[in-house]
């Protein structure tokens, strides 16, 4: 996974409250064995005007320049809800989405962004209201994000987000999730010994 | 101070207690299925890691398999090579897997119950939102994704941080025809899409507690639907009934072991919860979502809502979309809305007591002229056992099309979908733009609704109905 420490470019909004994971990555995009090559299809519903995706929707905003360039996605409340798809932060990756900006996100989305070396910094309703308004004034303006410090930079104001300490610290290095849990493995070992004893009937077989 | 049950969930399976935030947590059972397991299966082979505990593992083909057919001829490539991947990595690790021809496949979260591997007091964890039905039990179960499902296989553990609790206590008696389906829609109403992020819901209260297995894993289903990742309710007798001499259920002196443990962990009086929500059984009627979104739902004898009189402005845009999509004008009544469609199945109501109060409805009637409808059990069993009772036969005579067990036209992986601007009632659980075919609209209501919007061919109140 690709480190993040900090990033700047186009921000794209996406004026819309609960945009959900099959909206991002629709279902006949999924039957793939592979985890490359999901960015053509990012909002097809709403991209294209056919399904097969040859012709472009042009009132959809990602349809437009400059934003056909955007790193920066922001979006409302609930953003990825529904299915667990980490398809969908694969799409929003390979398109170039690097920072996703919203009042709330979906808890596995969030998790599956993380893991994909994708930032997500979840703002305050008004702060997130205050940069909609800047960015739809100033089309194809850059929205910076930075991770050590925790915070988002747009139209001169400076937003602070939470994030948890172990994503940030797997985010900053590009940790790859396994090698770090693999440490503990002598704790993994001692829990399985302790529960074969205590819970016998979770041994199935 | 009282634990609540999630607690004494959490703190059994800490393998390591938070440094900060993330704790890791030991998981008891992974199920896998097609579709977000091969990328994950691919990656443990590049990083040469192998499954740890395979005998904890269990994979079903489930998403994308057909329900007209099992010759595997006819699926389609893409479809047919996640099978076969599946297939390949189960056979190379070592896993049990309920493939396409076995006669117990079906959706994972009918199977897991259905074959005594999900118990009281387990962590579960399968890659895929709907994981949270196996909570009914009183486990602590929830969605992942494939980087997850990775790191699950390879090591048994989660890198998790501690969610929040939420009590939502349902007292008094549901009113006829009301079905816990109704139940979970009218708590998405209340509390909205978002209103369980970063919470775990515990639903308790003497409507629940009079509840079956097969209804509590409805409303333990679309947690998720509400924003919360696991939904659970305590074990009690209905439980041990259910699981009792399921193929993998303990046996002998480990039964009476596990019941004594399982005993332990309902939630203890004074627990404390983040959030506490008290619904009357009574309040809830038959309900139907008319928007894109779970939460936008209203009682059968509701009228589609007027964007306009919405205060707040994201509501109002929202409600405006959907309406737009859903080619419905406010003021509607939506006992007026047609449909040409119905959908019975899915992890939410595929189950054989779904089967049964459908059948119910649909008994010596017949379906409506110019309406598909599609019958979907939620496994090979569930269909088994439908044909056992006849059901089949009912549904068939009624003009049904019986289909094979899958996840079908919940989601439309495979090639049961919506044709763009139809309208379908459905026993699922997500009413989102394009879910069940693109452009298709769907109206999420209990399976007896469906089957009696089969009948009549439009949205009908179960109210009305004779006995």
């Amino acid at each position: 996974m690709q480190p993040f420490k900090t990033h700047s470019g186009v921000a794209v909004p996406l004026n819309r409250v609960n945009i959900d994971t099959d909206a991002i990555i629709p279902k006949q995009f999924l039957r793939k064995i592979e985890k490359i090559g999901f960015g053509k299809h990012l909002f097809h519903e709403w991209r294209y005007s056919d399904y097969e995706g040859t012709k472009e929707n042009p009132d959809f905003i990602l349809n437009q320049d400059p934003y056909r360039k955007a790193t920066v996605l922001l979006a409302r409340d609930n953003f990825g809800c529904g299915s667990s798809r980490e398809h969908a932060p694969w799409a929003l990756g390979d398109f170039g989405f690097k920072l996703i900006i919203a009042p709330s996100f979906a808890d596995i989305f969030y998790n599956n962004c993380v893991k994909n070396g994708i930032l997500l910094a979840q703002l305050k309703s008004e702060e997130v209201d205050a940069i909609f308004a800047y960015v739809e004034k100033n089309k194809g303006a850059a929205i910076s994000a930075d991770l050590p410090s925790q915070t988002v930079t747009a139209g001169g104001k400076t937003y602070s987000f939470q994030i948890d300490a172990f994503n940030k610290e797997c985010l900053l290095k590009g940790l790859d999730g396994i090698g770090w849990t693999m440490q503990f493995e002598d704790k993994i070992a001692t829990y399985e010994d302790k529960i074969k004893d205590q819970h016998p009937w979770l041994s199935r077989r | 101070m009282g634990k609540t049950m999630f607690e004494k969930i959490w703190q059994d399976h800490l393998v390591r207690d938070s440094q900060g935030d993330t704790s890791l947590i030991y998981i008891d059972l992974h199920l896998v299925h097609e579709v977000t397991s091969p990328q994950a299966f691919a990656a443990l082979r590049e990083n040469k890691r192998t499954v740890r505990c395979p005998e904890k593992t269990v994979a079903t083909m489930d998403h994308n398999v057909s329900t007209r057919t099992k010759d595997i001829e006819k699926v389609d490539t893409n479809s047919r090579l996640q099978m076969d991947t599946l297939a390949q990595n189960c056979r190379q690790f070592g896993v049990l897997l309920y493939d396409f021809e076995h006669k117990d496949q079906g959706i994972v979260h009918v199977i897991g119950p259905e074959q005594g591997l999900t118990l009281p007091g387990m962590t579960i964890v399968c890659g895929d939102s709907h994981t949270a039905t196996h909570g009914a039990f009183g486990s602590l179960a929830f969605g992942i994704g494939t980087s997850e499902v990775e790191h699950v296989l390879a090591t048994q553990t989660l890198q998790q941080s501690q969610p929040k609790t939420m009590l939502i206590n349902i007292d008094g008696k549901l009113g006829q025809g009301v079905t816990s389906k109704d139940i979970i829609l009218y708590i998405i109403g209340q509390i909205g899409t978002a209103g369980g992020t970063g919470y775990v819901i515990e639903y308790a209260g003497s409507a629940i507690r009079a509840l079956s297995m097969e209804a509590r894993m409805t409303i333990c289903n679309m947690s998720i639907e509400a924003g919360a990742r696991a939904g659970m309710i305590a074990p009690d007798e209905i439980t041990f009934n259910y699981i009792k001499g399921r193929d993998f259920a303990p046996k002998d002196a480990n039964w009476d072991k596990a019941v004594a443990y399982w005993k332990t962990l309902p939630s203890e009086t004074g627990a404390k919860f983040d959030r506490t929500l008290d619904i009357k059984a009574e309040d809830i009627k038959p309900m139907v979502t008319w928007g894109t979104s779970p939460g936008q739902v209203t009682s059968v004898d509701g009228i589609v809502p007027d964007p306009d009189a919405m205060k707040d402005a994201v509501d109002r845009t929202s409600a405006r979309n959907a309406l737009a999509y859903m080619d419905l004008k406010p003021g509607t009544r939506i006992l007026d809305i047609k449909v040409d469609k119905v959908f019975i199945g899915s992890c939410t109501n595929g189950r054989i007591e779904d089967l049964r109060a459908a059948a119910l409805i649909v008994k010596g009637k017949w379906v409506a002229n110019g309406v598909t409808a599609i019958v979907v059990p939620g496994s090979g069993r569930v269909r088994l056992q439908a044909v056992k009772e006849g059901l089949d036969k009912i549904f068939t005579d009624a003009g049904f099309e019986w289909r094979f067990a899958g996840c079908s036209m919940c989601l439309g992986m495979n090639d049961d979908q919506l044709k763009k601007g139809e309208r379908c009632a459905s026993s699922s659980n997500r009413n989102f733009e394009g879910r069940q075919g693109p452009g298709g609209r769907t109206h999420l209501m209990s399976p007896q609704m469906a089957a009696l919007a089969a009948l009549e061919g439009k949205i009908t109140d179960i109210r009305t109905l004779k006995n």
